[in-house]
């Protein structure tokens, strides 16, 4: 069953390096995770690799396997060809720390931007009501495991460092259509999302969608209803004018604009 | 690398990554730190920061990858949403009886009072709960449990948790050191003053100044082969405590989930959620026989189905069927379940079978367990709504931890303190499901609380660090570079792993623990030669070196406890002794650190007694009591 896997993998660090060779004794059923696990343990013991639950939830093993943003615990060798060489590279969008490592900082910075959530008080009797219905559009917001994948796929910031202080990014969009959804969340963030977030840069080609481990259709049901959002507000004639004249929109009801 | 790149590294900490060499070693001043980012440090650090201290978060994964992602089930709490006759009355005596009586009363009583406003706190700060008809937070059924009490989100409840938490800690602008590992703590006297870690990053050193310390750490599962715990999971707070003069008890008890994916290799021991089986999963040997009503114990005959027809009206009706035999404590269905593979009744992988597919339809299981759906399609190419799925037993708790005082989590050290699965107590011999994030919650706000009126009660006053106890950290951390020719830390690890596996695992005998000791004492004098290749910067051999001498000597504490506890209760069984023992009930094994500092000593202590008004919930006989009180 086992079989001698060549893998090829960057080692290096913020000033260089270059793909090692290697050849890693492998078996059924395994992942990517697992080959660079044994390679670690058995002739690199310091290859620098992120991981945590090895079982898709914590999104801590990302990187680049044949050129495709993974998460390397869910990367199954199975679906390579025993005799094809796997390659795997840091996520390229952040820099590199040390070998499969990235500085994510990036993305610790972009939510600390993020405005909170923020509820308005309980019912009387101290509990909270909202209907199944209503929470399922952010509970799949809410899956998000933070891999950053979609980070680094979108080509807003890929290979365009000059763009990240501008634009959040697709798992911030995510978050604000998250709290804009929030059936008792009592602020609009739409300015926010598209002046400081950047929401107006990304122009869904989808990239994020598809490399999302947890299946999220970041785009569909995040990006373009959020966009939508803000277009209402800003461009639409009767908005306008509703605006000018002190006429609340019912969508505003109970919401604060920062 | 530059020091000029080094110093932008951490922008999201705010913390510059100051130089050794010029003003010597980077250092930080804080009220309270937190060690540990999972559920119970996030919680202890928001109650301390809203209390006024400040406090840090020092971590060694990034942020919001902590083990409690991995939760599954829920968070056990009597809000009554979907049973009004609900009450902490009755989550208290589940937990007792779970802990087979063995728990800290005080904890447990805590803890079911409290457990209910912390679910609402974590709804207040974002968290979406799945609902119930009328709009409240839904309440699932777990083993253990009378009545559907679990506030769950599908079977990601802790990933929910982690990330309302981790977004409340990053709105209240609290600092955290990611990537960050602590591997002393520093003392002046009696009391704590700070400790002393590593940047996984640069592998540059770092001391922090605090009166106040709280051990977050979560718990051991990595010192044995097969177990649902991430490598972080290397007893760091435990070990910490004991070097720091605290005591641990209840270590033998550790718990083995009773479903833990078996197939394939690579994702052996990966836990199955048990909300499988209170959704409707049943287990099933190679036989396609029900069994577990073969397993079923005169402790809990009382209130588990003895009928299939039974078992199977009480997912529709609980009020008037008990519960079936599947949904017993997890150490029930886990010896249950081993027992049938070593009777040769196994799956091709050595497990058994968890069918949910003939029960439920396709629909309801994607809706209710899309994670265990998406984790058998992905990893292990079944499809859990067509096929059953194979399991067996797996690592998944340590009910032993730090001991504490029940109201604030001091651990006996003035200044330190414990919570979540680095401490012990509140779980007895047997921790229930959906009772560990609760107690994240109960008791990491407690700490938090505490750790923060302690440090401000100090004044100026505040414990000071010596540089001699720095310089000595300093030197024991770089040691396994000093050694050449010596072995590979990962071999030792698994070797250690193995060596727990087969000896102090689910079923243990005086002599394969005996035989354990050897392994560890034999262990712990290879690592004192194991070498490191390359550099400090982002070194996995390194912090394995380094969490290695955690390990071991946690390990050693288990298996001597184990040896020790001449009986069989909750999740510490011994086949040379299978009964229970009414005099082992009421005494706790308490582990603390061997004069020479290279090992540990085991003391018994009796367990505080339960006041009369407590007392009550357990006198009558289990299943009518209860009704009684919920007035049925």
């Amino acid at each position: 069953m086992g079989y001698d896997l060549k893998m090829r993998v960057w080692r290096g660090d913020q000033s260089g390096g270059e793909l090692g060779d290697y050849t890693v004794e492998v078996s059924e059923g395994e992942v990517v995770l697992d080959a660079i696990h044994r390679l670690q343990a058995t002739q690199a013991g310091d290859l620098a690799v992120r991981w945590n639950c090895k079982a898709g939830k914590c999104g801590s093993c990302s990187a680049e396997v044949n050129g495709k943003p993974r998460l390397m615990c869910m990367t199954r060798l199975s679906d390579f060809e025993p005799e094809e060489t796997i390659t795997v590279t840091p996520m390229r969008t952040f820099p590199v720390i040390r070998d499969l490592v990235t500085d994510v900082s990036f993305n610790y910075e972009k939510a600390k931007e993020l405005p909170s959530v923020e509820l308005g008080p309980r019912d009387a009797d101290g509990k909270r009501r909202m209907m199944q219905v209503d929470v399922e559009r952010g509970q799949e917001f809410r899956k998000c495991i933070e891999c950053f994948l979609c980070q680094n796929t979108c080509h807003v910031v890929r290979d365009h460092e000059e763009n990240k202080p501008a634009f959040s990014g697709p798992r911030f969009f995510l978050r604000y259509a998250e709290l804009d959804m929030h059936p008792l969340d009592t602020r609009d963030r739409r300015a926010a999302a598209q002046d400081a977030a950047g929401l107006g840069l990304c122009n869904i080609t989808k990239c994020c969608t598809e490399v999302c481990p947890e299946n999220i259709k970041i785009t569909d049901n995040a990006i373009i209803p959020m966009k939508e959002r803000v277009v209402d507000r800003k461009f639409d004639p009767l908005v306008w004018l509703g605006n000018k004249i002190g006429v609340r929109n019912k969508d505003d009801d109970g919401r604060t604009e920062l | 690398m530059s020091e000029a790149g080094s110093t932008q590294r951490h922008p999201m900490t705010g913390n510059e990554m100051s130089p050794e060499a010029a003003g010597g070693m980077e250092r930080h001043s804080f009220d309270v730190v937190v060690i540990g980012a999972g559920g119970s440090g996030l919680r202890a650090a928001i109650a301390a920061h809203e209390a006024g201290a400040k406090v840090a978060i020092v971590c060694k994964s990034l942020l919001g990858k902590a083990h409690t992602v991995m939760a599954e089930g829920g968070i056990a709490a009597s809000m009554g949403n979907v049973y009004p006759e609900d009450n902490w009355e009755v989550h208290f005596r589940d937990t007792m009886r779970g802990g087979k009586m063995l728990n800290n009363w005080r904890m447990a009583q805590l803890h079911a009072q409290e457990a209910p406003e912390r679910v609402l706190e974590l709804e207040d700060w974002g968290a979406l709960f799945d609902r119930t008809e009328d709009g409240l937070i839904s309440q699932r059924d777990f083993g253990g449990h009378k009545y559907a009490r679990l506030a769950h989100v599908g079977d990601r409840t802790g990933l929910e948790m982690i990330r309302t938490l981790q977004q409340r800690a990053v709105a209240l602008g609290i600092e955290v050191f990611m990537e960050c590992t602590v591997t002393e703590l520093l003392k002046d006297g009696e009391a704590v003053s700070g400790a002393f870690g590593y940047w996984r990053e640069t592998g540059r050193f770092v001391v922090f100044e605090a009166p106040s310390v709280v051990l977050a750490t979560g718990g051991i599962g990595k010192s044995f082969k097969v177990t649902s715990n991430s490598w972080e999971y290397t007893g760091d707070g435990h070990a910490l405590a004991l070097r720091a003069g605290a005591a641990l008890i209840n270590m033998e008890f550790v718990q083995f989930h009773p479903t833990g994916m078996v197939w394939p290799p690579s994702v052996k021991g990966l836990l199955v959620t048990e909300s499988v089986r209170g959704d409707g999963g049943i287990l099933k040997n190679s036989e396609g026989k029900r069994f577990m009503f073969d397993y079923i114990p005169e402790f809990f005959r009382a209130e588990t189905a003895d009928t299939v027809e039974e078992a199977d009206r009480w997912y529709d009706d609980k009020k008037n069927n008990r519960r079936p035999p599947e949904l017993l404590p997890r150490y029930e269905v886990a010896r249950a379940i081993n027992s049938e593979i070593k009777a040769g009744r196994g799956t091709p992988h050595g497990g058994v079978y968890l069918d949910i597919a003939s029960r439920r339809s396709p629909e309801f299981i994607r809706r209710r367990l899309p994670s265990m759906y998406h984790q058998f399609k992905e990893l292990a190419d079944v499809d859990i709504t067509a096929e059953p799925m194979e399991i067996g037993p797996t690592c998944h708790y340590v009910m032993g931890g730090v001991e504490v005082d029940p109201d604030t989590e001091l651990a006996g050290v003035p200044g330190l303190y414990a919570v979540g699965e680095c401490s012990g107590g509140m779980h007895g011999s047997n921790r229930l499901g959906g009772n560990s994030l609760s107690d994240l919650l109960v008791f990491g706000r407690r700490a938090g609380e505490a750790a923060a009126a302690y440090a401000d009660t100090l004044g100026a006053q505040r414990p000071r660090i010596a540089e001699s106890s720095v310089a000595e950290a300093q030197s024991s951390a770089l040691a396994p570079f000093a050694v050449e020719g010596g072995e590979n830390p990962y071999t030792i690890q698994s070797d250690l792993q193995q060596s727990m596996n087969d000896l102090v695992g689910i079923i243990r005998t005086a002599a394969e623990l005996e035989q354990s000791l050897q392994a560890i004492a034999a262990l712990k004098e290879r690592a004192t030669t194991m070498v490191v290749e390359g550099h400090r910067q982002y070194n996995p051999g390194w912090h394995l070196a380094l969490d290695l001498r955690n390990m071991l000597l946690v390990s050693e504490a288990i298996a001597k406890a184990a040896l020790a506890r001449e009986e069989s209760r909750g999740g510490h069984t011994r086949d040379d002794f299978p009964a229970t023992d009414p005099t082992w009930g009421t005494k706790n094994l308490v582990v603390t650190l061997s004069a020479d500092g290279a090992g540990v000593d085991l003391h018994e202590k009796p367990l505080p007694v339960m006041p009369d008004e407590l007392k009550k919930y357990f006198d009558a006989p289990p299943a009518a009591s209860a009704d009684k009180e919920a007035g049925k």
